[in-house]
């Protein structure tokens, strides 16, 4: 995985609550076998309209937010399925930072495996990300995980939280797999424990 | 003695390979499921570094997302993206040395239903899929969640998963259930009062005596929509009504092995004066029919109520809603009972198993679907298909009116041709009616499996209980 440090790039805001992995990225696209490619098809259904032409009232159409790192969202984004091809189409257009007041678990825990970041804040301090977001290519905002700080394009510093360890997975770019496998002899012996206390399993 | 422990709290502990200081886990997975849209990068990841499948006896594989439900299906998937991905499965299954129910087997369907009903699933386990109706499972009172990708593939290599423990919710459902009302009203009528982010970073335990009183079909139901309130998981104490259902099961423990489980599931309930982090409490009496009128599932009404409008909500909703009502093709003040319906799909891991077509067939027997109604049952695996025939079910559906189909996803999430057109709508006893979920800007409103027959029978949105009364008269 690519190691996250910090990005500087011009945030989009995307108010709506609820924006659900259907949006994200519709079915249609999961019949791939790849995780490569699925950022052109990135929210399709709101992007684009049946014969494939740019929508050009959607956010990422316009001009100043094609090159958009960061997303600011409503509530509750990434809700309904499990789909990585959600973070993979986020991750492939180019999002390194989703900021919201709240995730759905799953698209939380993805987004991470991905070498992205989603950051959690209270209302009052999206809502002052959004408007600067609102204020099209200027909004350039930097996101360092390592201080933990968003610095919007007037220089107003916001902190946030992050879990320890997906923040030291984030910025050395570690494989959990990995990780895990040094970890083999304790699964090694909890599952001898485990086949005596229930062997039905 | 030790403190007092939820039940989320023992199955958690039961499972805990090792834990850091901060307390991120690793987690011992015991049910591994697959299915064919999640899992190909997954294998490909064990293929690139050379790895195997950890425990392939405990990871089941089955395609259900893109199979087509028509009678003809032998001659194979027409769509190529789709019949690659269930090649895919089939080979990855065969290489890896895991479980599988191809699609030419009757045991195939949808994966959640699959798993309980070959007994795979059982009390105090951890259940994972890449999916996120896998919180289905918890209604044995196993510690059930959809993974994405990555985590498949974690689980593939190591059998565990990194974790850390959620915080616990209590749900709890008072008294009876009043006639016409059934475990999927429940279920929306709770996320009707949570909304779809309530959940969100709980695990939830459904407990009450209207819990109590469900079917392990009806705890299915209940349990499978935790994840659109956003709870990873949701969990139901194991009790005789579990112990029943599983015993006998193909692969459900037998003989000595039984008692020895038994004794340990018994164990599995709440501790009294356990602490949950967030409780609701919902009485049983006072919970309707529900329809839902939006594209969230938080949108939800009793039948006899009316559309809402932008107005009546505050916040982001009002935008969301806004759109929702623009989107579904909605007046604010329109009746819901007055919405004419182009079709219905009774089906999904939400409402395909038996007694979901039993209670449609018994609000359709002798009756007709309106004229010009599309209908599908789509059984939510072979076995509920071959005994709803054996019960004589399906001929009250085929006289009715309905497409009698063979078992998978299908126009739950419309991965195969089983899709709405545009602007079409549909009375749907599945779990997402999220824009283009069921097609592309097809009208999706959610309803128990009596709801959607009713509204077959009608062409619009219908109060069941008018229908019921109708019949006892």
């Amino acid at each position: 995985m690519e190691k996250f440090t910090k990005v500087t790039g011009i945030a989009a805001p995307m108010p709506l609550v609820n924006i659900d992995t259907d949006m994200i990225i519709p079915k249609v696209f999961l019949k791939t076998i790849k995780r490569s490619g699925l950022g052109v098809h990135a929210f399709d259904e709101m992007r684009y309209d049946r014969q494939g032409n740019e929508i050009p009232d959607f956010v990422l159409n316009k001009p100043q937010y094609r090159e958009a790192q960061i997303l600011i969202a409503g509530d509750n984004f990434g809700c309904g399925s499990s789909r990585e091809h959600a973070p993979w189409a986020l991750a492939d257009f180019g999002i390194k930072v989703i900021v919201s007041t709240s995730f759905a678990d799953i698209f939380f825990n993805n987004s991470f495996k991905n070498g992205m970041l989603p950051i959690v804040l209270p209302q009052e301090q999206v809502d002052l990300l959004m408007k600067d977001a609102e204020r099209g290519a200027n909004a350039r905002m930097t996101v360092d995980l390592e201080a933990q700080e968003i610095t919007t394009s007037d220089g107003t510093v916001i902190k946030f939280d992050v879990d320890g360890f997906k923040k030291h997975c984030l910025l050395n770019g570690l494989d959990d797999i990995g990780l895990t496998l040094e970890k083999v002899s304790a699964i090694d012996s909890f599952e001898t424990t485990a086949a005596q206390a229930r062997p039905w399993v | 003695m030790s403190a007092p422990k939820t039940l989320y709290d023992k199955i958690w502990d039961a499972h805990v390979v090792s834990e850091d200081a901060d307390g991120t886990c690793l987690l011992y997975i015991d049910r591994h499921l697959v299915h064919e849209v999640t899992s190909p990068q997954a294998f490909e990841g064990l293929r690139m570094a050379g790895r195997k499948v950890r425990a392939p006896e405990k990871t089941i594989a089955v395609p259900d997302h893109n199979v087509p439900t028509t009678l003809d299906r032998e001659k194979g998937i027409e769509n190529e993206e789709s019949r690659i991905q269930v090649d895919a499965l089939d080979k990855n299954a065969r290489d890896f040395g895991i479980n599988y129910y191809p699609v030419s087997d009757i045991r195939q369907g949808i994966v959640h239903i699959v798993g309980p009903e070959q007994g795979w699933t059982l009390p105090g386990m951890t259940v994972v899929c890449g999916d996120s109706h896998t919180a289905t499972h918890g209604a044995f009172g196993a510690l059930a969640h959809g993974i994405g990708t990555s985590e498949v593939e974690h689980v593939l290599a190591t059998q565990t998963l990194i974790q850390k423990k959620s915080k616990n919710m209590k749900v709890e459902i008072t008294g009876k259930l009043r006639p016409g009302v059934t475990a999927k009203d429940i279920t929306l009528a709770v996320i009707g009062a949570t909304g779809t982010a309530g959940g969100t970073g709980y695990v939830i335990e459904y407990c009450g005596e209207a819990i109590r009183d469900l079917s392990m079909e009806g705890r299915m139901t209940v349990c499978n929509m935790a994840i659109e309130g956003g709870a990873r998981a949701g969990l139901i104490a194991p009790d005789e009504t579990t112990f029943k259902y599983v015993m006998g099961r193909p692969h459900a423990p037998k003989g000595a092995q039984w008692e020895a489980a038994l004794n340990w599931w018994k164990t599995l309930f709440t501790d009294e004066g356990a602490h949950f982090d967030k409780v609701v409490t919902l009485k049983g009496e006072e919970i309707e029919p529900v329809v839902t009128w939006g594209t969230s599932p938080e949108d939800v009404l009793p039948i006899t109520a009316t559309v809402p409008a932008p107005e009546d909500f505050t916040g982001g909703k009002v935008e969301a809603a806004r759109r929702a009502l623009d989107y579904m093709g909605l007046q604010p003040g329109q009746k819901l009972t007055d919405i004419a319906i182009d079709t219905v799909f009774i089906g999904s891991c939400t409402n395909g198993r038996i007694e979901d077509l039993r209670a449609a067939a018994a609000i359709l027997k002798g009756k007709k679907i309106k004229d010009g109604m599309r209908a599908m049952v789509v059984p939510g695996s072979g076995l509920v298909r071959a005994q709803a025939e054996e019960e004589g079910l399906a001929d009250i559906f085929i006289e009715a009116g309905f497409e009698w189909r063979l078992a998978g996803c299908s126009m739950c999430l419309a991965m195969n041709p089983d899709q709405l057109g545009e602007y079409e709508r549909c009375a749907s006893t599945s779990n997402r009616n999220f824009e283009g979920r069921q097609g592309y800007k097809g009208r999706t409103h959610l309803v128990s499996p009596a709801m959607a027959a009713a509204a077959a029978i009608t062409g619009h949105l219908t109060d069941v209980r008018e229908m019921m009364a109708v019949e006892e008269a």
